[in-house]
């Protein structure tokens, strides 16, 4: 179980502090599946990097299994069970596929298996190097694999199907719950994808640094695909200018 | 052999007895061993210190082992090698030069190698610097490396020198004949106060001739090097240089690549980068479980691979 308590992050901007968060509060639950979704800049990558340890918190606390993890380094969280898949992975020059993936190897035996997986055929791509010559949609597989390789007790996956072909996506959605289920760990993915917000426990939508909903995917999935009127095109909202009626 | 002399070819040729093959291993100065075969002979210099080694026309998959390893303090050590790589041959040749200094004064050793790839023989040449020693000494390497490609020649060099060498003045001169190919990949790594400077000039003179250079490298600490890579097309021709630099503390890396066309259907190319190892690259692989020391090392033992 993961505990988020009244978590704010600000980060230093060129006008003053500008805040990212603010006054998060949010529990996890074993063998849970969470999407996280809202709007673009609303903190959802910021989140998760504050969970993961690559952001610090101005204040508030985070505790895994009622242990305080809040001053642990990356690398700390990392063995202990939190995994996180980049929005946009990093490349690495020389470094092969197949010596990322071995980098961790929690569920020996499986080998580069995760990466049929993620629909990437291990005997094209162990020996290639995650440079440049990757495009996007192979970079992002890789990134999933990367976790899909682990035991971990939580895995944070940032827009996983970002850049994913239209063919791969059905198998993708299926790898999630096939690996949730397996492993019964709590799994979060950050989306915009119905098709993956069809798959979740628990919806919880952030926007503008704050919880904005959270709860059952059946109580509150029907309001976000209603959608507001600012997603409109100027068209089709033609006068109207009032709030939305989320 | 002693632990030290094993150590050395280790680290320099991989090593781990006599290799297979034509060998000829240097220490200290002098013929620690040699072995010549049917094709590829090897015989000492007669007007200077070296070696020629002669490879048979049309010899296939073998090699030659030329290890030079450096234990004494103060030696002072130049060599002139000679390689006539016969027609139609395909051969790998391991050089190398290791050094363990156990005393205060300087080990320097300085090879000139003189290639000659003959039509349409094929070369794989790898040489390995390393250096080590308790001593305060410092250890030299100053390698110059002639190489001539005749019509439809391929040669590929691979320089590495990736510790405890203190200073490395590196100079390559090639020229490449019609339908040439020369590939030469360069990779280094300093720290601590040493210097590393590697010039290189190719020449493509005949009609088709290619050539890629590539070099990567790694300045830690107070270290300093220097990259001055040349490619001139005088044909029709193809050329690419490539350096790229990772940047740490408070070293000194310049880059200079220059491409000088003489033809009008030279084609040549040449990029050049340094910069820091990106912060995204040591968080990745710390989320992935390693220390942030682990993740900088698995990062820079790719790049150098
Ligand atoms: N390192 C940073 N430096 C400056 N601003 C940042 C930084 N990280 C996040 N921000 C800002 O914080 C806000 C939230 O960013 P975040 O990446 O968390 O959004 P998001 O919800 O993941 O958006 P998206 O859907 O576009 O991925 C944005 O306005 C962003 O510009
Ligand atoms: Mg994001």
């Amino acid at each position: 179980m993961l505990e988020i308590r009244d978590v704010s992050f600000e980060l230093e901007g060129d006008t003053g502090p500008v805040r990212i968060l603010q006054d998060i509060n949010l529990t996890l639950q074993d063998h849970r599946f969470y999407v996280i979704t809202g709007p673009n800049g609303g903190g959802k990558s910021s989140l998760a990097k504050i969970i993961m340890g690559i952001y610090q918190p101005t204040s508030g606390k985070i505790l895994m299994d009622g242990l305080d993890i809040t001053a642990l380094s990356i690398t700390e969280r990392a063995r202990l069970g939190i995994g996180y898949a980049f929005q946009q992975p990093p490349r690495f020059k020389g470094i092969t596929v197949g010596g990322l993936l071995r980098l961790v190897n929690d569920k020996n035996g499986c080998g580069y298996n995760f990466l049929y997986d993620v629909g990437l055929c291990p005997k094209d791509y162990v020996e290639r190097e995650v440079n440049a010559s990757l495009s996007g949609g192979e970079l992002k597989r890789i990134e999933i694999a990367s976790l899909l390789n682990r035991k971990l007790k939580i895995a944070l996956f940032d827009e996983p199907e970002a850049g994913i072909d239209l063919w791969s996506f059905s198998r993708l959605t299926e790898t999630f719950r096939k690996i949730h289920n397996q492993y019964n760990n709590t799994t979060v993915i950050i989306s915009h994808q119905e098709r993956i917000l069809e798959l979740a426990d628990e919806i919880i939508l952030i926007a503008e640094g704050k919880i904005e909903q959270q709860g059952d995917k059946q109580k509150v999935l029907p309001g976000i695909l209603k959608g507001c009127d600012c997603s409109k095109d100027c068209l089709e909202r033609g006068e109207m200018t009032d709030e939305c009626n989320r | 052999m002693n632990a030290i002399d094993s150590k050395l070819l280790e680290e320099i040729a991989d090593l781990h007895e006599i290799p297979q093959g034509a060998y000829n291993i240097r220490k200290n100065g002098e013929k620690a061993g040699r072995r010549s075969t049917d094709n590829i002979e090897i015989k000492t210099k007669s007007d200077r210190p070296g070696i020629d080694i002669i490879v048979k026309p049309g010899t296939k998959g073998e090699s030659v082992h030329i290890p030079v390893i450096i234990t004494d303090t103060g030696l002072n050590d130049l060599v002139y090698n000679t390689f006539d790589i016969g027609e139609g041959s395909d051969v790998l040749v391991v050089a190398g030069c290791g050094i363990h200094n156990p005393g205060k004064d300087k080990a320097r050793h300085d090879g000139v190698h003189n290639f000659v790839i003959r039509k349409g023989a094929r070369m794989r040449y790898v040489e390995k610097h390393y250096g080590e020693g308790e001593g305060t000494g410092e250890r030299i390497l100053n390698p110059k490396t002639i190489v001539e490609i005749e019509e439809g020649g391929y040669a590929e060099l691979e320089l590495v020198q990736i510790g405890g060498v203190d200073s490395t003045k590196r100079s390559t001169e090639a020229t490449v004949h019609k339908n040439g190919h020369l590939i030469i990949t360069e990779r280094m790594m300093t720290a601590g106060k040493q210097f590393a400077e590697s010039e290189m000039i190719v020449e493509l003179v005949g009609e088709n001739a290619a050539t890629q250079i590539v070099s990567r490298s790694v300045a830690k600490e107070r270290s300093q090097q220097m990259f001055y890579p040349r490619v001139a097309g005088r044909e029709k021709c193809r050329g690419h240089v490539q350096c790229d630099a990772i940047i740490m503390d408070q070293a000194q890396v310049r880059a200079i690549p220059e491409i000088a066309a003489y033809h009008e259907d030279a084609q040549l190319i040449h990029e050049a980068a340094i910069g820091k190892i990106a912060g995204e690259q040591i968080i990745k692989l710390m989320t992935m479980g390693l220390s942030e020391q682990e993740a900088e090392d698995t990062i820079l033992q790719g790049f150098l691979k």
